[in-house]
């Protein structure tokens, strides 16, 4: 079976649901986790990669909450499946560079995903739709509790969990959010969101992660911090902080309905313009567009039109998806045509958006 | 966490890149992240040039070690200093014990505090309470035999040495 066989398509992981979800599109929580003895992955040879690897993959598909699991040596994805799961976001951009003596597990489901060999020999996340940061922890940790007693984890008293890099010392936790934030930006209020969220330690990075930009207006928020505060204290800060996050947008979005409605409904109607009527479009531009319409289907200006859709296009028109349903190899070009072909056929039989009365 | 450029100022604006396979982090207190052009953190060019500069050497994030401790290697993983330095990640968890001594300063800058006070092992933890136990019991035998309660330390004895 390959891994497109094995995962849930877009059109279906899409429709799941979590509290909060009209602003935070998905949850995570990550442990980084080493054994002791063990060079780490970046300083390893080969044959040390390939025997942590054997260590620890089994280890982690004898797990029954991983069931049903698909597990691959990251040499047996091709580049297209590796951007396919960077594009779902199950694995970091770095683990998709990685070849032999590097792992992954990953449940049907998409809520656990274990990259074996990564920055650190174990990198464990939960994720969950819509804000359920709590949920994700407990997920996690008794993944990493059903783990202790198969693997020997490097861990100090003092110190904690002993990771490759200091930043991740100690709990070796991460905890992010995904948000959608339109509001904000149209307000011209985000950069002030952002500073606030660094001045709290939390990082602001756009869609990918580090160093990526922010597209489709779509932010990641996640702590910095993982030595001398505990899990839970971790969690219950970020946890403030993203509802803050959550309330200042919803406020936006009203200030804005309320004080500049022809703008908002101008910028949703350009967007549904140019999406169902393009013969070439971008997937930045895409991106972006399509946030427009999320938020539109949020405010309720679209008749037909489910915020599932919009986030199922969003990943369907990313450069791997679409490659990945077609055939022949495409270049950017062709990419552009079919991306358009794609949006004008989903979006045919989506009535224009209609400001209310 | 403190200013990675006057160590002085309680660091306010955190910058993380990912060069190559390389993390780098820089964090700022205002008045440096102002003279450096980088309070707006939406910028992400300029976050760029600024970890540019400063990991060029303009300002080093962490401190400087004496030159003899670069020669010195971790026994089980071989890595050095030098290689920390230019890597920012250490080679193995004994890498800790090895350099350990220099890295609280850089810890100070990163997070919250410099000890661990989250999830323990459950292995751990429970040796950790078994041990605790063992040192209340030996202070209450202590404690019975100067108050020549011969009976009550016989059993104290008895249950350190069913402990044991
Ligand atoms: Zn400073
Ligand atoms: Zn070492």
């Amino acid at each position: 079976m390959t891994i497109h066989e094995f995962l849930v398509p877009p059109s279906v992981s899409c429709q799941r649901t979590g509290p909060n979800d009209s602003i935070v599109m998905s949850s995570r929580v990550r442990l980084a986790r080493n054994l002791k003895k063990q060079p780490f992955p970046s300083w390893a040879k080969k044959p040390d990669r390939l025997r942590v690897l054997e260590l620890i993959q089994p280890a982690v598909q004898g797990l029954p909450q991983l069931a049903p699991h698909f597990a691959a040596a990251m040499d047996d994805f091709t580049p297209l499946d590796k951007q396919i799961l960077v594009e779902r976001h199950l694995i970091s951009r770095e683990h998709a560079a990685k070849g032999a003596g590097s792992g992954l597990v990953v449940n049907q489901e998409e809520s656990l995903c274990v990259m074996i060999n990564e920055e650190d020999h174990l990198r464990m996340q939960a994720l969950r739709p819509g804000l359920q940061i709590k949920a994700c922890w407990q997920a996690i940790d008794a993944l990493d509790s059903a783990l202790e007693p198969k693997l020997d984890f490097a861990f100090s008293p003092e110190l904690g969990y002993l990771t490759a890099c200091p930043t991740n010392l100690g709990t070796g936790i991460r905890v992010s959010a995904m948000l959608h934030l339109p509001g904000l930006v149209l307000a011209e209020e985000i950069t002030r969101i952002i500073n606030a969220a660094n001045k709290l330690g939390f990082a602001v990075r756009g869609l990918y992660g580090e160093g990526t930009e922010a597209l489709g207006n779509v932010f990641q928020v996640s702590n910095q911090m993982t030595l001398g505060e505990s899990e839970l204290q971790i969690i219950e800060r970020i946890g403030k902080a993203l509802n803050q996050i959550i309330e200042e947008e919803e406020n936006a979005r009203a200030v804005l309905l309320e004080k500049k409605p022809k703008i908002v409904f101008n910028h949703i109607g350009r967007a549904y313009g140019i999406l169902a009527n393009a013969h070439t479009i971008t997937s930045k531009e895409t991106m972006n567009l399509l946030s427009l319409l999320r938020l539109g289907a949020e405010l309720g200006l679209f008749e037909k039109l489910n915020r599932s859709l919009t986030d199922e296009l969003f990943l369907l028109t990313q450069p791997a998806h679409l490659q990945q349903q077609h055939a022949e190899k495409l270049d950017a070009e062709g990419r552009d045509t079919l991306r358009a072909d794609m949006l004008r056929e989903r979006l045919r039989d989506v009535p224009r958006p209609q400001a209310p009365k | 966490m403190l200013c990675n450029v006057c160590k002085q100022n309680e660091a306010k604006v955190h910058l993380t890149k990912i060069v190559g396979d390389k993390m780098q982090k820089v964090d700022l207190c205002e008045d440096c992240s102002k003279e450096k052009g980088v309070d707006d953190p939406t910028s992400y060019s300029s976050e760029d040039t600024l970890l540019g500069h400063i990991l060029s050497g303009e300002a080093t994030p962490t401190e400087s070690e004496p030159a003899t401790e670069a020669t010195v290697k971790c026994p089980t993983c071989g890595y050095s200093q030098a290689d920390f330095k230019k890597a920012g990640r250490f080679g193995c968890s004994d890498c800790y014990t090895t350099f350990g001594e220099g890295i609280e300063g850089m810890l100070k800058t990163m997070h919250k505090g410099t000890k661990h006070t989250g999830k323990v092992p459950a292995a751990l933890q429970q040796s950790r309470a078994e041990a605790q136990k063992l040192k209340l019991l030996q202070k209450r035998l202590e404690k019975a035999i100067a108050e020549e309660n011969f009976e009550e330390a016989a059993q104290l004895r008895d249950e350190i040495k069913r402990m044991k």
